[in-house]
Parts: structure tokens; sequence; C-alpha cells
């Protein structure tokens, strides 16, 4: 080969290399046009797509809870806020062992043992830089006790935020309820928006009933993520300025009750050890001045949080604390209907003010043997109406109850609120019952049940077969006899106000259809004879009335929890605890202006005037001024 | 003599700033060469820096291994062609084994063995950058040219073996720019257009026969290519990711990108591997399209430089090696960007003088001293 051409022809090679460098470089200057290209499309034909994808990319919208109103009693004293707590949160991407940190946790008695694999769970499920919280308030001892132990718990922390808070928790429990943890059936009721980055809602009493009014809406603001979805600092101003406007949260309302926080500590007071109810109204116009069942619970452990084991205590309970009696309760009434009845009875004819029975202790239907007992075994002898009401004597009743009728009782009843639901702004009351012939024909399937009984019309007459009412009922009805027969609403909630600007809407009262009497003498009677009962010469509850500053009217009431077989001995202290008679009673006062209207239920209290009765004459006293009386 | 004498002495008032000339030339240093490639580093250190996240500790690395790259490039300068075509045959063979050694001794890293430890840790893959070009030059060099069939066989076994070997470790990237090193000499060299096509058409089934041998992730790559919004959080993300980055940075915001440090996609972390291979997108997103323009006409410069250079050497051995440093680089600057902009798959080749790390850098650079040290050792022959 190389003898053939054994000199390089330097020329004609240098020529073709020179060519094909221009090749080269033509092919070079195609290949990185084609990227030019590329790059004017990108950069130039499709900016806007790609701008809309680079912002999407970073900017993630957070919600901004509201802050919750604040709630406050008739003397703007607070009885619901939201108190900065500090709560237990580990990061899961900054614990090495999730395991051994909750179990070291667990022995410092920082959260319980229990929870260990919730919380494991937790801390699993979510994104790895999303905080778990471990518990939701740290005491100040918890907060000291970690603090030391800290440099041991890499990723836990404690952070502050809003808790709600209930400084007299127990004391206000049913009236005003509670906020606890949004449970999913929570969040497809709500507007998901509003609730957007809210962790708790109100569940039960004005928290629930005001919830739209208490919550107020969710604002949002942009953040920059990185692509982790990690929220990062923003330093450069030129990444600030691309953020859309944010919008602040709006604040709740603050709510302003007709509670008097003083009742609710007097009646839970009172009613402590007991199970029962105390409500009281203003009875012209309907606002509730105290709302207490006991026993009571404290809200504080919801809107906290509590562990498994603490809820099962609260629902396991026998004296069923979560069980708001003021409302829900359905007692018999006893004889705490016989203003209403007497009412009634002048009104329908079925007796007068002048007509007298003569009281041997009980009442036999005609052509039966069986029979009806007063409460007095001896019985009242001769009374009258007046009488019959201040001695509370059973017999009077017994005898006029035909006369009356079932449907009149139905009827004169309802027309006092009993039997329906009181329209109150909370939500969960009970109805309550008066019976009627309907109401049987309707209620049983049996052709002998579906009947109704004289001997039922007699019992009727005393607030005892079927006739059930809540304490919240025996109050608006008290409140009715009051104000001789004008009615309203019952209502918490007495004013709502902005919480930015402070403009309050007060709620007006809302009346109700009146209980028209066709005779006011009538009611001058009943009242007078109510009067009695507390003030007068033989009025059963005049024990607690007597030597009061001002004038009242009351009526006690002993319900039976069991009927008593025929000729048995009645013996309370054989009788279990549980089986003894209800202690009703109903109030008002001043009397001549009345301003207050109580009804007092103490569950197997044994006796109206005895136990029910001076419950009711002390938030009477504290209402109206006589508070050191009552603290005798 | 006496002419040169007086050239001697007039040379001095002639050119009164021939002293940094002068130094250069003893440095056997190209000046355009030398400005062209420190305006490409200063560009990307700049760029760097916002891509690293601002961290001057990273940059100090960076300017670190340029310097050393730079004063690599000068002692290769140094070295004159004929001595470099003499040692040629024996560093090839050292590559060789040393290959060898990779594949059955090498340090395993992201699932490949690419790292050879002796005294100091290296990829000898990167020196057969150059001595895959440099071997078939020295083969052509007494031969004429065009160079035949049969001695272009001899160049594809040349070829073939190192790129197997690395293939093997494996490094496709690095494998078909070593195959192209090698190609491009030939090319160069005179090979006729009408070969050239029968390989484009035996590139055909090539390409399904290294299909078939294709790893995994390899196939991956190619097929999320195709269509990377099918895959948009696996291996579609870096593309689709790049791709915001550099549409995001142009258009309404004028041609000047959102700013230097002001990236999203590059601060929020959106963008993976924005200090490497996808630095080209950092600088779309901050520079926008002058920004993507300028560098790419300070590539060009170096490249058509290196053309130049290549087209004055005097003898085989150096033209056709010039001629391959300048194109090799021309094709590591257009898969790179062609790569970041969707064009090509990602096949991990790093952003020449801009990305983050030494290795490549140090045999760029040492392909540049050898372009300096081809144009600055020519004897002046009468022409």
């Amino acid at each position: 080969m190389d003898l053939l051409s054994p000199i390089k022809d330097h020329h004609s090679e240098r020529r073709l290399f020179v060519g094909r460098v221009i090749i080269s470089a033509i092919v070079s200057v195609l290949l990185l046009g084609g990227v030019v290209a590329r790059l004017v499309q990108l950069q130039i034909v499709d900016h806007e797509l790609f701008a809309e994808k680079s912002q999407g990319n970073r900017v993630r919208i957070e919600a901004v809870p509201p802050i919750r109103g604040l709630i406050f009693d008739r003397k703007g004293r607070v009885i619901a806020e939201n108190e900065p707590a500090y709560q237990l949160e580990l990061i899961p991407e900054q614990v090495d062992d999730i395991d051994g940190t909750l179990r070291r946790l667990a022995a410092l008695d920082l959260i319980d043992a229990n929870e260990i694999d919730t919380y494991k769970e937790l801390s699993r499920s979510g994104p790895r830089f999303k905080p778990v919280t471990l518990k939701f308030r740290l005491t100040e001892e918890e907060i000291a006790n970690f603090a030391i132990q800290r440099p041991r718990f890499p990723g836990v922390d404690f952070k502050p935020r809003l808790v709600r808070h209930y400084p007299d928790g127990e004391a206000v429990a049913h009236a005003i309820g509670y906020v606890g943890a949004l449970s999913t059936s929570d969040l497809q009721r709500l507007d998901a928006a509003r609730y957007a980055g809210t962790s708790h809602t109100g569940k039960t009493g004005v928290e629930n009933s005001f919830e739209s009014v208490l919550h107020g809406d969710a604002g949002y603001r942009h953040l920059i993520t990185n692509a982790r979805g990690r929220q990062v600092p923003i330093r450069s101003s030129e990444l600030l300025d691309t953020l859309p406007v944010d919008l602040s949260p709006g604040p709740g309302s603050n709510v302003y009750l007709s509670l008097d926080l003083d009742l609710q500590r007097l009646a839970t007071r009172a009613l402590e050890g007991r199970r029962g109810a105390v409500v009281a109204l203003d009875p012209w116009t309907g606002e509730i001045l105290a709302l207490v069942s006991a026993p009571t619970f404290d809200p504080n452990l919801f809107a906290v949080g509590m562990t498994t084991a603490q809820y099962a205590e609260l629902q396991g309970n026998p004296d069923r604390p979560l069980f708001n009696r003021a409302v829900r309760g359905a007692y018999p009434p006893g004889s705490t209907i016989k203003p209403m009845l007497a009412l009634a009875a002048l009104e329908t004819g079925a007796t007068n003010l002048t007509r007298k029975s003569l009281c041997i202790g009980y009442f036999m239907l005609p052509g039966t043997t069986h029979r009806y007992r007063d409460w007095k075994p001896e019985g009242h002898g001769a009374v009258d109406l007046h009488d019959a009401i201040e001695q509370s004597c059973d017999v009077y009743f017994y005898e006029i109850s035909g006369d009356v009728g079932i449907d009149n009782i139905h009827d004169y009843l309802g027309r006092f609120g009993l039997g329906n639901l009181t329209g109150i702004d909370m939500s969960g009351e009970s109805k309550g019952l008066v019976p009627s012939r309907a109401w049987k024909r309707a209620s049983f399937g049996n052709r002998d049940d579906q009947r109704w009984y004289h001997g039922e019309t007699v019992i009727a007459s005393i607030g005892q077969g079927y006739m059930l009412a809540t304490p919240l009922q025996l109050a608006a009805a008290a409140s009715a006899m009051a104000t001789r027969g004008v009615r309203y609403r019952p209502h918490l909630v007495a004013a709502v106000e902005d919480a930015l600007t402070g403009e309050r809407s007060m709620i007006r009262p809302e009346r109700q259809p009146d209980v028209e009497i066709s005779n006011e003498f009538y009611w001058d009677e009943v009242i007078a004879a109510m009067h009695d009962v507390m003030q007068g010469p033989r009025g059963t509850a005049r024990a607690v009335g007597r030597g009061a500053p001002y004038e009242m009217a009351g009526k006690s009431g002993t319900a039976q929890v069991v009927s008593i077989a025929q000729d048995e001995e009645y013996n309370e202290e054989e009788l279990e605890e549980r089986l003894r008679d209800h202690a009703l009673f109903l109030s008002f006062a001043p009397l001549d202006d009345p301003r207050i209207a109580v009804a007092v239920i103490v569950e197997n209290g044994s006796s109206g005037s005895g136990v029910a009765a001076p419950i009711a004459k002390s938030i009477m006293d504290e209402y109206l001024g006589y508070g050191d009386n009552a603290a005798q | 003599m006496r002419l040169s004498d007086t050239q001697r002495l007039l040379m001095p008032k002639a050119a009164p700033l021939s002293h940094f000339s002068l130094l250069m030339r003893r440095l056997h240093v190209d000046g355009p060469l030398l400005g062209g490639l420190l305006l490409i580093c200063g560009f990307g250190l700049f760029v760097l820096y916002s891509a690293v996240g601002e961290s001057s500790r990273l940059l100090m690395n960076q300017v670190v291994r340029l310097s050393v790259a730079f004063v690599g490039m000068i002692v290769v300068a140094q070295l004159s062609p004929d001595f470099l075509r003499r040692w040629t045959p024996w560093g090839y063979l050292a590559g060789l084994i040393l290959l060898v050694l990779v594949l059955t001794k090498g340090d395993v890293g992201q699932g490949a063995r690419r790292w050879l430890d002796l005294g100091i840790r290296f990829q000898p893959s990167e020196a057969m950058k150059l001595g895959v070009p440099m071997m078939a030059a020295w083969y052509l060099h007494d031969r004429h040219m065009p160079p035949r069939l049969g001695q272009l066989l001899v160049i594809a076994v040349m070829i073939v073996v190192p790129t197997i070997l690395i293939a093997r470790q494996p490094d496709l990237g690095t494998a078909l720019l070593i195959a192209a090193s090698g190609i491009i000499v030939v090319v160069l060299a005179g090979m006729s257009f009408r070969l050239i096509a029968v390989m484009g058409l035996l590139a055909v089934p090539g390409a399904l026969g290294l299909w078939s041998l294709m790893q995994d992730y390899q196939k991956q790559r190619v097929l999320t290519l195709l269509n990377p919004d099918s895959d948009p959080l696996g291996a579609g993300y870096n593309i689709i990711q790049s791709k915001i980055a550099i549409g995001s940075g142009g258009g309404s915001g004028g041609l000047f990108g959102k700013g230097w440090t002001n990236g999203s996609q590059a601060h929020l972390e959106f963008l993976p591997e924005r200090d490497t291979d996808f630095i080209f997108a950092v600088l779309g997103e901050e520079f926008g399209l002058l920004g993507v323009l300028l560098l790419l006409a300070l590539y060009m410069f170096v490249i058509g430089r290196g053309l130049f250079i290549a087209v004055q050497a005097h003898d085989t051995y150096s033209r056709l090696l010039a001629g391959s440093i300048s194109l090799t680089f021309l094709v590591y600057v257009f898969v790179n960007t062609a790569m970041v902009t969707g064009l090509v798959p990602v096949v991990g080749v790093p952003l020449p003088l801009v990305s983050f790390g030494g290795t490549s850098m140090v045999t760029l650079m040492a392909g540049f001293g050898i372009l300096m040290s081809i144009h600055s050792h020519r004897k002046l022959l009468p022409h």
C-alpha cells in the first residue's frame, strides 16, 4: 500500500478535510439551531402554559380557620373563650424511632399508653412533614416536665394553639354544650369551605345550635411550597409579588346569653350529689336565666380531647352526666299541674270556687273498689279549690277529674305548653306527653288498650300515669301562670355581637299564643292559692316561703316512680333510692310583678316541698337580690 | 537572518502589548480559545451559584475544580502533538486495561461500576473520551485519506472494544459519546458518504439490537421521552419539570427570565439534578432566552475556534484529533441541551464546563489543551 503511494498528497487531503469540517460545521449549526428552535417554542410560544404550571407547582392555598365567637352570660361574664394552650406534636420525618419515642413519652405520662397504636397509625398515614397532635392541652406541669426532657425527643415539641375553654365548665355544661373534634359525619354535614382548617365544632347546647354564628368564615393564605409540599420561607420579593391575594378569616360572632352565671353556679351547687334539673325563666321575655342538669360534666374535656377511657367512663356512668335532664328528661309532673288543672276545671265548669270535697284519704270511682290514695293517708277533710291547691289535696282533683275529662285536661295543659316542644334555641328537647283519647287510640295496637278508662283520667288529674313533662316545659308553664297566660318562647341567646364592629343585634322575645281564661278572677284565685302554698298557713311549702322578704307563688309535686300495690305500706326506708318519688317544684316571684319563674326536679328526691322547693327559693332569692338569705 | 534580526529589533516597538502575547505563546496558550472557555466557565459559575442554592462552599468547590482543570489544560498544551502521537497506542492500551480492571474491581456507585481507586479515584472511561479519537487519528496518521474499508474496520474495532466495556459498567451515555468521538474521526478523515448512508441504514437493526441489550431503566428513559406525561411522577418528572422551568422563564416576563436566583422551579426543588445534568434548565428559567442564546453562542465560538485550529493543523493526526475534540464537544452540548429541552432521551450527560462535577471537566480541558498544543506547535512550513 505504502509502496504504491509513498508520498501523501497533503494538498488534496487537506482539501478533503476542510470540506468535511465545513459540512460538520453546517451540521453543528443545524443541531444547535434545532435546540434554539425548541427553546423558542418553550419560552415564547408555550410560555403561558408553562408559567401557569410553574405557578401551580409552588403555590399552595392554606386555610386559615376563623376565631370562634365568645359566649357571655347576661352580665357580660365569659362563659366560653378561646385560650392559648400548648399541644404536644410529633413531626414524623424528624423522628427516627417513632415507636420508641411514643413509648418513652408514655413512660413520662405525657401520652396515654393505650393510644400508642393510634398515634403510630396517624404518623404513618399523613405527609411525613405534617405534625401529629399527641396531646391537645398540656398542663403547666407537663410543659415543665417535657421541657427538661426535650433533648431526648427530637421531632417532638409543644406548639401553641387556641383551645375552647369554659371557665365555669361544669356549671354551664348542659346549657351551652361543648365543642368537640370534627367527626366524619360533621364533615359531611358542614360546608367544607367554611370549615377548612378547623378542628372542632359545636356538638351540643348553644355551641351546637349557634354553630353557624359562632364559627365565622375561614380565610386562606397562599404559601410558597417546595416540591415536597413543605412551606418555605419567602426571601425573594419577586416570588412574593406573583402570589394571589390572601383572604383574612371572618371571626365568629360573640353570643350573649340570657343565662345568669350566678344562678348557674348556685343551682349546680344545690344539685350537687343529686340527679335533677333546674330551669329558671324571665316570664315576660322567655329568657332562660338558669338551665342546669345534674350530674354535670366538664365540657373542657371534649374541647381538649379525652382518652377513650375517660369517655367510656362518662358514657358508662349510671347517673348519665351527659344526659341533659333540663330539656330532655321527661318526668311525671305530679301535683305541679294542679293549678293548671284548676283553671281548666273552672273554665269548663267542672268545679267552682265554692265547691267542696270531703277528703278522707282516698277516692273510689262509683261502682268500683279501687282506692286512689291521697298523699295524706288521713285525708284533708273538707277542702275547696283553694285548699286543694294550697295543701295539694289529691282527692279534690280525683273527684272533679271525671267532669273535666281527659280531653279538656289535654287541651288546657297543652295551652300551657305541656306535651309540645317549647321551641328553645337548642336542639334535642323532648316533647313530653299529655295523654288524650286520640293519643291513646293512635298509640296502642290492642283494641282494649286503645280504650280510655276513667281511672286513667283520675290519675292524670294529679300528673301521673302517662303524663310526662320536661323541667323546661314546667318552667314555661310556671311562667305562663305568672304572666296570667302570656307566653314567650324560652330562649338562651339574648344578643349576637359582630366581633369586628361590636355591633349587637338583640334577639327579640317571641310571643306564643296566650293561655286564654275567660274570667280574670280565676287567675287571681289560683295564683292566690299558689301564693298560700308557700306563704299561707297550711301551704305544703310554707316552711320554705315563711319569712321571705318578698311574696312568691309555687306548687310542689311528688311524683311516683313506681306504682305501689294496693294495701302495701309505703316504706321509704326500704325502697331502693332510685325507686323513691321524684321531687318537683314550680314557683315564681315576686307575686305582683313576676320577674322569675323556676322549675326544679330532683330525681328520687322524695318530697317536692321538702327537697325541690328550697332550691327554687334559693334561685329566686339570688335573682331578686336576696342572695344573702339563700346563703344561710 | 538579517531580516529576522531586524524583526527582532523591531518587534517590541511594533507590538507594545507583546509581553502578554509572548507569555501566551511561550505557554502554548491559544488566546481566543482561552477567552471563550473563561467566559463559558464564568457564566457557568453564576448559574451554578444559583443552582446549588447559593452555597458559596459548593461554588468554591467548583472554582477549585475549574482551576485544576485549567492548569491541566495548560500542562497538556506543553506536550507537542508528536509526543502525544508517539504515546497514543500505549495510552490507549493502558486505558483498555483500566476499563477491564473497572469491570472486575471497580467501586460501585448508584448501581454502576465506574470508579477505579488506584491511589486516586478516577473513571477510566473519562480517559477513553480522548483515548479513542487519539487512537483512530494515530492509526490514520500515516495513511492515505480517505481511508479504505479495511482500515475502517480496524478503526471500528478500536472504537467498539472500549465502547462495549463502558456500556457494560453500565454507562450507556459515555459509551455512546466515546463511539461518537471515534466515528467523527473517520467522517472527518473522508469516509465516503455512501458508506455513511449504509451505516445509517444498518443503525436501524443496530438500534433494535441495542434495545434488547438495554437495562430496564434505559428503556424507560427512551419510552418516557416519547411521552413524558405517561409517568409524570416517575421517569417523566425530570423532563416535565425542566420544560416547566425553561418555559416559565421566557415570554411575557421579557427575554431575561425570572432573574438570577429567582427561579422558583430550581429554588423550590421542583427541578431535579438542577446543579448537574439539568443546570441548563436553571439557566433558561433565570436568564431567559437571551441567557441560553448567549451560552450557546459562546459554545459555538469555542467549537468554531476548535475547527479553525483543526483546519490550520499541519498533519493528519493533529487535524483529525482537533476536529474530533471540537465536534465531540458540540455533541456534549447538543445532547445535554436537547435532553433538557426534551428533544432526546435523558442519557445523563452534563452540560460541559457548567454542570457541577470534576471528572468530565478535567477530560474536557485536557482536550482543549491538546487543541492549544496543536495550534501552538505548528512548524512554520513554507507554503
